[in-house]
């Protein structure tokens, strides 16, 4: 009975700890979104309640939308993150194949000089790269930010990929090589449709940094054509601090589709956090 | 079979990712370092040692704010690994218990922040903490507690540990994350085993599982110090360039990018700036190999 009790006790407990952070972390994403729905009046009188049929208004929306340049920011964003995601995972695939696959002199060299990039930010190198970038008339074009973030994103890819492709049996392989298969053939067709998981999961992992990137957008490609989404919303906002409807409203659009990716990633992602890909 | 002689496939499928990552990734950081040691005098570069080391060391305009900055910058550090990654193992220990229900709700729910972008973050809680809006005073007056309000992103000495605190929330879903995953891996026999010798519950943790995990800790502590010593965004967005108050939220990250891109009316210095991102990678080295040699070799790892 007494054990039973303090079960109970230690329950409520933790789903109270749990609740009580849930919320923390929860309540200014809510805040935001519900008053960007509101009347300005109401976002200042009552800015805990929910919009009601005398508060709500899309003004904020309506601004944004007339002013802002939404719709070319998201295309940059979706353009760069997607591209730089298939190069991350075909390059990094290729190179982990390479490297689990071929004995060859310097393959450990070859491993260790690639996963140098998992500790040292790339960052710290924006000055020569901003060069690199005038010097081959890549400033303020997509391509700029996407060869950074493959750059950025290749070390960990071919880390966590190459683990993956070294428990690929190697029967598999070999009866491919008997039948007369080319290396590519077998790389293509056996090996990349086996670490279908992991690909995800690198995915995953090198989705949310890219698209969330203010650095390189600030400096290699600041350009209104070229403008990425965080970037976009980053002046907007500066802009426009004094029209509270307008400032909400451009955060609420910045976060959906972050939040949209992540219900429906979430899993992947967890599950590869959790698997201990980043161990 | 005519394996032997060719291997250019191995080349092939090397190329491109090393091609890529030598070119926009090593490279620049050499030449960085390389640029570091140059000047700029009537449009034409020239070489002059160590001599922008020493402005930015031996000038007091610069040292200043060097030092500030790289103060600045330990703090935000202190405070991640004082609250971020405690609040994360604690709600990792918590959310490991075989018994919790909603364990997924509850995760998935805590990770929301860390998706965000900085601008988005940084705005929001600027907005959340404005006095002009009010939500925070409102909130502390809910418990009893309106008086302890100030403006704290506008003070200078508050507004650096708002910010880290700021960041901490953020962020407190991928120790979080790690530590949980470290705690699922640990068997089920060496928890029965304490139980066996009367070892449960809060001791238990202290005694069988912290241990345990004692390396994905330190995973944890090396990441978040590459992280801070690189981070920049989020002050940027809250805070602008000038890293206000009066540079009292200044870290290495703005520092380096006043001095590389400008602002305002000084014109931007890719030397000095150059400068301070080799002062960056030899503090963000030094850390990495205190890591690796000091700390990675005495932790041992437990194979399951």
């Amino acid at each position: 009975m007494k054990t039973q009790r303090t079960n109970v006790f230690s329950a409520v407990l933790m789903h109270g700890a749990l609740i009580t952070y849930t919320l923390i972390a929860l309540f200014p994403v809510f805040v935001i979104l519900i008053n960007s729905f509101k009347k300005r009046k109401a976002i200042f009188r009552d800015p805990l309640s929910l919009p009601d049929a005398e508060t709500f208004s899309l003004i904020g929306y309506e601004t944004v939308l007339k002013q802002g340049q939404f719709f070319s920011y998201f295309q940059n964003s979706m353009i760069v993150t997607i591209a730089s995601l298939f190069f991350i995972l075909l390059f990094g695939a290729m190179a982990a194949y390479a490297l689990s696959e071929y004995r060859f002199r310097g393959n450990k060299w070859m491993g260790l000089y690639l996963a140098l990039g998992i500790m040292i930010p790339i960052r710290i190198g924006t000055v020569a790269i901003l060069d690199l970038m005038v010097a081959t008339g890549l400033v303020n074009t997509l391509t700029a930010l996407i060869l950074v973030y493959i750059a950025q994103g290749l070390p960990l890819a071919v880390f966590i990929l190459s683990e993956f492709m070294s428990q690929v049996s190697d029967d598999l392989k070999n009866a491919a090589r008997v039948d007369g298969l080319s290396e590519y053939t077998i790389f293509f067709r056996i090996v990349l449709p086996l670490v279908r998981p992991a690909m995800a999961t690198v995915a995953v992992f090198n989705m949310i940094p890219i698209w969330n990137d203010l650095w390189f957008p600030l400096i290699l490609a600041p350009a209104e054509a070229t403008k990425t989404l965080t970037l976009g919303s980053q002046v907007f906002i500066g802009q426009y601090v004094t029209n509270w409807n307008a400032v909400l409203s451009a955060l609420s659009m910045a976060i959906l589709p972050v939040l949209i990716l992540y219900v429906i990633f979430s899993r992947q992602l967890i599950r590869g956090i959790t698997s201990g890909a980043v161990k | 079979m005519q394996r032997a002689g060719s291997r250019w496939h191995i080349a092939v499928f090397l190329a491109p990712a090393v091609l890529v990552y030598t070119a926009v990734m090593i490279f620049p950081l050499f030449n960085t370092m390389r640029l570091a040691l140059y000047t700029r005098i009537d449009q034409e570069r020239v070489f002059v040692g160590l001599q922008n080391f020493q402005t930015l060391f031996g000038e007091t305009v610069w040292s200043e704010q060097f030092w500030n900055a790289l103060g600045n910058n330990l703090w935000f550090f202190a405070i991640h690994m004082l609250v971020q990654n405690p609040i994360g193992i604690a709600l990792a220990a918590i959310l490991s218990h075989p018994k919790l229900r909603f364990a997924a709700l509850y995760r998935s729910a805590i990770f929301i922040p860390t998706i965000l972008s900085f601008v988005i973050v940084g705005f929001a809680w600027k907005l959340i903490l404005s006095p002009i809006w009010g939500i925070a005073p409102t909130m502390l007056d809910f418990v009893g507690l309106k008086s302890l309000f100030a403006p704290w992103l506008g003070k200078e000495a508050y507004a650096l540990t708002t910010l880290a605190l700021i960041s901490v929330w953020q962020f407190v879903g991928i120790p979080m994350m790690l530590i949980y995953a470290a705690l699922l891996s640990i068997p089920e026999e060496i928890i029965e085993a304490g139980e066996v010798d009367g070892i449960t519950g809060m001791s238990a943790f202290w005694k069988i599982k912290l241990p345990l995990i004692l390396p994905s800790i330190g995973i944890i502590s090396i990441l978040t110090f590459v992280g801070n010593f690189n981070a920049f965004d989020l002050i940027y967005a809250a805070q602008g360039a000038l890293a206000g108050p009066n540079y009292s939220t200044d870290i290495l990250g703005t520092f380096m990018y006043r001095t590389f891109f400008g602002f305002q009316l000084q014109l931007g210095d890719p030397h000095m700036g150059s400068a301070i991102a080799s002062s960056m990678f030899l503090i963000i080295l030094i850390g990495v190999c205190i890591y690796l040699f000091a700390i990675q070799t005495r932790l041992r790892r437990y194979q399951f």
